[in-house]
């Protein structure tokens, strides 16, 4: 009786129009739904993919595979550690030189440009992050080595040769151009736009109250940016940082042009090496067998190390973003 | 009045009072220059590059470029019609793949899954995959379908240039469909309109141009990606089969294959395929740039 008389209910209208427009919102909702999880799946699969195809080597070598130095296709004896530390020392390189450029022009993008010149600059640096990293490995190949051959590593060989640690940290035996230094040159150049970009929007976050009041007692830019800017924005900072390493550890065409290619592990930057990358390019598609799962193998090692930086960058850049 | 000092306030020493001390100065000044110049030198390098592609590139730019498929190697002539159509398939392909799963799984981060725990978790994991190795996808895909189908191919090719776009996609999609405000969808929803229509006929359209950039920026992304290819598609001297099966033939692969070869027609249709990806891709990220900046 009520609720006949409720002019508010409205029994037949409702699902009449509801079946068909439910259907629908029903496909599309789980669609979204299965879209998301498919991104947790690639991952997933990723990880899987990577430790099922490396099994092969893993067990073949133990933990040889990682520590060995010796990688001998006629043999089927794998070591991964001259590709490990050549990923490493590349990465390190890149970051030693590329994250004081990034921090500088993100400074001098957020503080200290003209208005009408920070746009245009901005936009430059993002394009360095677009310029195909094939790109980077011609230019390093065939305008960067020989200059660097020629200006820095016969000249610096020439003066380090016998000094005592520099001497051979720094010393080239054929001064090619080849080497990884150059590939963590060129690494650097890669990495700049990724950390300068995430820097520059972290400063350009903080309240400008805090750098006016800096201003107000009389600091300098230098000094807001040391005593303000660089401790607010701290974390996010590593973390740009860490993203930065993220991609220096995994690039594969540019270092395979220009790191040389050797599988021995010399004690000078200055000789060709091999990264995880560049050695699963050029091998890859000659490969059979073991070497094939040897190759995967390698990956997986490179999927775990990029995968926890890349954890580790994100939560510190995430962190920050919030504050 | 005496405008002499009384002799109970101290003298100030003139150096401390009112001006900058010179050393802060000079730290200040050096780090004006310092910061200046790290600019210069990654502007330069940009430029840098970019010359040396028109520098090199143009010379080896003519009609038989695009007309001419890649020479076998000792022969002459020849040009990169193949490859140029070859990475414009696979490319298209990836994006044909990457765009639904990514625009309808940013839709789901954006729309359905805000303050759930498991969109937290997904959201974290798409910014994960978006800076991973790219050659890690390309093994994927080796092992995913490579290895089971028994051999290269332009369908592999293609799914591994998807995988790279699909977290691109995920990431604009949601952070546009973010800027959409609320009470559009409100006004939708009071009108009756069930969640998918509300977003079909009203957040989407909203969001039109930002997540076409997603795209625009995806395509950017995967155009030049040479290391996937690889190991999937790999490459192909020769006009590539209809079906996509075995080498399909690319312009990454094409130039990496031919930059270090002794044959000098390879070497500068490598320089030629540079100047021309290098430049399309530039194009379409500044084209995406204007977009954004206009959406915003």
């Amino acid at each position: 009786m009520t609720a006949v008389t409720d002019p508010m209910s409205l029994p037949a209208a409702r699902p009449q129009r509801k079946t068909p427009k439910g259907t629908f919102d029903l496909i599309f909702r789980n669609a979204s739904f299965a879209s998301a999880l498919f991104v947790l799946l690639l991952l997933a699969g990723i990880m899987l993919s990577m430790i099922i195809g490396g099994w092969p080597a893993f067990r073949a070598m133990g933990l040889g595979f990682i520590t060995g130095s010796q990688w001998d296709t006629q043999a089927d004896v794998y070591g991964a550690w001259p590709a490990i530390a050549g990923t490493l020392s590349t990465a390190f390189i890149a970051l030693l030189i590329g994250v004081p450029l990034s921090l500088g022009i993100a400074v001098y993008l957020t503080q200290l440009a003209p208005v009408w010149f920070k746009q245009p600059v901005s936009t430059a640096i993002e394009l360095l992050a677009a310029v195909p990293s094939i790109i980077y490995g011609m230019w390093g190949l065939f305008v960067f080595v020989p200059l660097f051959a020629a200006y820095v590593q016969v000249p610096l060989s020439n003066i380090v040769e016998g000094m005592p640690i520099v001497g051979t940290i720094l010393y080239s035996r054929s001064p090619s151009g080849l080497g990884i230094l150059t590939a963590g040159i060129i690494l650097a150049f890669m990495i700049i736009p990724f950390i300068a970009s995430i820097v520059r929007d972290m400063l350009d976050q903080i309240p400008s109250v805090l750098r006016e009041s800096a201003y107000g007692i009389g600091a300098t830019t230098w000094e807001v940016v040391r005593h303000v800017l660089v401790p607010q924005a701290g974390v996010s900072i590593i973390g740009a940082v860490m993203l930065g390493l993220g991609r220096a550890l995994g690039e594969t065409m540019a270092v395979t042009f220009v790191v040389g290619n050797a599988n021995r592990l010399s004690g000078s930057i200055m000789d060709p090496g091999s990264t995880i990358a560049s050695r699963i390019a050029n091998e890859f598609n000659e490969a059979l067998g073991l070497q094939m799962n040897a190759l995967i193998g390698l990956g997986c090692i490179l999927f775990f190390v990029t995968f926890v930086v890349l954890v580790i960058a994100r939560i510190l850049v995430a962190r920050v973003k919030t504050f | 009045m005496s405008l002499t000092t009384p002799s109970t306030v101290r003298e100030l020493p003139p150096t401390t009072w009112g001006r900058v001390r010179q050393s802060r100065r000079t730290a200040d000044k050096a780090m004006r220059i310092i910061t200046a110049s790290f600019t210069i030198i990654a502007i330069s390098v940009l430029f840098w590059i970019l010359g040396m592609l028109i520098v090199k590139g143009l010379g080896g730019l003519s009609v038989a470029t695009f007309t001419q498929i890649t020479p076998g190697p000792g022969s002459e002539g020849g040009g990169l019609a193949n490859a140029i159509v070859g990475s414009i398939i696979l490319t298209f392909l990836g994006i044909v793949v990457a765009t639904p799963i990514g625009v309808l799984a940013g839709t789901y981060l954006a729309e359905y899954g805000k303050g759930s725990k498991l969109a937290d978790l997904i959201r974290f994991i798409n910014d994960i995959l978006l800076s991973a190795p790219s050659i890690l996808i390309g093994l994927f895909v080796y092992v995913i379908l490579v290895e089971p189908l028994g051999g290269y191919s332009g369908w592999a090719g293609g799914v591994a240039l998807g995988i790279i776009a699909i977290p691109v996609i995920v990431r604009t999609t949601e952070d546009m469909l973010r800027l959409v405000p609320g009470p559009l969808r409100e006004a939708g929803s009071a009108l009756g309109a069930p969640p998918s229509v509300v977003i079909t006929s009203i957040t989407w359209k909203a969001a039109k141009a930002g997540m076409v950039t997603g795209i625009l920026l995806a395509l950017a992304r995967i155009a030049g990606e040479t290391a996937p290819l690889i190991f999937t598609a790999l490459n192909n001297n020769f006009w590539f089969s209809s079906n996509l099966m075995g080498g399909v033939s690319n312009l990454p692969v094409t130039i990496y294959m031919f930059a270090s070869a002794p044959y000098e027609n390879w070497q500068q249709l490598a320089w030629a395929g540079s100047l021309i990806i290098t430049m399309s891709i530039l194009l379409l990220s500044i084209i995406a740039r204007r977009i954004v900046r206009g959406a915003k």
